[in-house]
């Protein structure tokens, strides 16, 4: 059985509100990624849809989505695993690949945020855990992440200001990024400014400067079988690794709080798949929807042992020129995240670093990248590894 | 025809219930007796928090209540300073998980625990709450 390769890449640009419905939103990032492959409709065998439920009034939108892409009578069907949709979307595809049932495969992710407020989405993503028995008590997602960073924080001495250089690295990147939504350069005092918005509590120790933005974006990843791959693309970069796991949504059921255990399994598998280690990763994208989200990734991923993770950034070793170069786009933290977007988004940065077409954050050499995509509070944990033969 | 009596006890649970039909409902009777309780598997002997009608390890239903009594310690909290829809006027109130030994429990801090006494480690209980007038909860007391 050969491999399974993505030939071609697309995302919208990520906006605070965008112009348009849904349909046309997923349309941005499937049009980038048909001109990328250049390929017909006709070149493409089954759609998979992902996006997270209750932010639009759409239910059921691959059948909505799948004709507006112009793929009928083709197979489609909808993946949701909250914020890691897309990148499920995509290890379903790569079995369809595999399985020889299908040769080539498009995943499209979208999210439209802004059609709710700002509080009825935290509600949405409260909901997104435990609704019978924490729900209750007025959770939101920034909470839960609040709950990982003030364990963390309690079991390794780490600091406010640890967490907000994870968000200052992930400004200087926002600044090169023309599809982010945040692109100002910003500066440690920012987070000590009384003035500053950063700064302001959101859910303690979590400041509104550790927290991502809601966004409205699309994705789109085509998935191709080695024969085709090989026939249709001039560059395609393989999927040589593919982890995924759960852990309990409940927080009761968590052994500990300093890390995910999801995003530690699913990372395991991955490494064992692609038969690499962590050093053997040259560019990584991490799911980085809070601050404290990125440190817990780089100690999951081991790229630092529990507890070192703020080694890597106090050193800078996670910025371009740095040892393991993290989030270079600007993460989730300045690219904003709409939620079924942002696998996809995380993936087509990887594979434009690894074709060596990612422009002005190209690092030298990248034959090996990472993805790393965390569904709720650490639910479900997707890892990937991409590489160029 | 009469219609169906909906069991919906559920609803009144903390400050926004989002489920009515559970077939743990006599949890809010527990609360209102002054117990907190979790449920255990009479056939395997596991416990769990929150109660579940079902047990995952032996596949059985056989539960009985236990009561979740004495002190746990705080493993971690955050006081929320925005709040989702339907929660404002609580705030600012402080979630957290207390561990007790043979169960964690997930809920808030009592709005009385000065700020400052506040820390991971802290010695905890748990004690029933009324958030407003048709509501019932649990809240973590000082030991």
């Amino acid at each position: 059985m050969g491999k399974v390769g993505i030939i071609g890449v697309g995302q919208s640009k990520f906006t605070r509100a965008f112009n348009g419905s849904i349909r046309e939103l997923a349309f941005e990032a499937f049009r980038e990624a048909m001109l990328d492959a250049r390929l017909g409709t006709k070149d493409i065998d089954a759609s998979i849809i992902c996006s997270a439920p209750e932010y639009d009034k759409q239910r059921s939108p691959s059948g909505i989505i799948a004709e507006y892409f112009g793929l009928n009578p083709q197979p489609t069907c909808y993946v949701e695993t909250l914020c890691s949709s897309s990148t499920s979307g995509i290890r379903l595809a790569y079995s369809l690949v595999k399985s020889g049932l299908h040769d080539v495969v498009l995943v499209a992710g979208f999210q439209k945020m802004s059609e709710i407020t700002s509080a009825e989405s935290q509600e949405r993503m409260g909901r997104g855990a435990d609704i019978q028995w924490e729900s209750p008590f007025g959770t939101m997602m920034p909470s839960y992440y609040a709950l990982h960073a003030q364990a963390h924080m309690a079991k390794y001495g780490t600091t406010l200001e640890d967490l907000a250089r994870i968000r200052i690295k992930s400004a200087h990147y926002g600044v090169l990024n023309e599809k982010a939504v945040l692109r100002q350069p910003l500066a440690l005092e920012a987070f000590t400014d009384p003035e500053s918005r950063l700064a302001n509590p959101i859910s303690s120790p979590l400041r509104t400067g550790d927290c991502c933005a809601n966004a409205d974006g699309s994705s789109c990843v085509i998935v191709a079988s080695e024969k085709k791959a090989r026939a249709l693309s001039p560059k395609p970069v393989w999927i040589l690794g593919l982890g995924s796991a759960t852990a309990s949504v409940n927080m009761t059921g968590r052994d500990a709080f300093s890390g995910l255990a999801a995003a530690r399994e699913a990372g395991r598998q991955a490494y064992k798949m692609a038969r690499i280690k962590p050093k053997d990763v040259h560019v990584a994208e991490v799911h980085d929807c809070f601050t404290i989200a990125e440190l817990m990734a780089y100690e999951n991923l081991g790229f630092a042992k529990p507890g070192e993770g703020v080694e890597l950034i106090r050193n800078k070793e996670t910025y371009a020129e740095g040892s393991i170069p993290v989030n270079i786009d600007g993460g989730l933290l300045s690219k904003g995240h709409p939620i079924g977007a942002t696998g996809g988004s995380q993936v087509r940065t990887i594979v434009l670093q690894l074709r060596g077409e990612a422009g002005n954050i190209q690092v030298k050499n990248a034959t090996v990248g990472l993805v790393h995509n965390i569904g709720g509070v650490g639910i479900y944990a997707n890892v990937m590894i991409l590489g160029r033969e | 025809m009469g219609k169906k009596e909906v069991d919906n006890r559920f609803r009144q649970f903390g400050t926004v219930s989002f489920t009515g039909l559970t077939r743990v409902n006599d949890f809010i009777d527990r609360l209102k007796e002054g117990k907190i309780m979790g449920t255990r598997c009479k056939t395997c002997g596991a416990h769990f928090f929150p109660p579940r009608a079902d047990c995952c390890l032996s596949l059985d239903n056989n539960i009985e209540w236990f009561e979740i009594k004495g002190a746990g310690t705080l493993e971690t909290y955050s006081t929320l300073s925005y709040a989702p829809t339907g929660f404002e006027k609580d705030l600012p109130y402080t979630i957290a998980v207390v561990d007790f030994g043979t169960v964690k429990v997930f809920g808030r801090l009592d709005a009385g625990i000065p700020r400052e006494k506040v820390a991971v480690g802290m010695k905890l209980r748990a004690a029933v709450s009324k958030p407003n007038e048709t509501q019932i909860s649990y809240r973590f007391i000082e030991a």
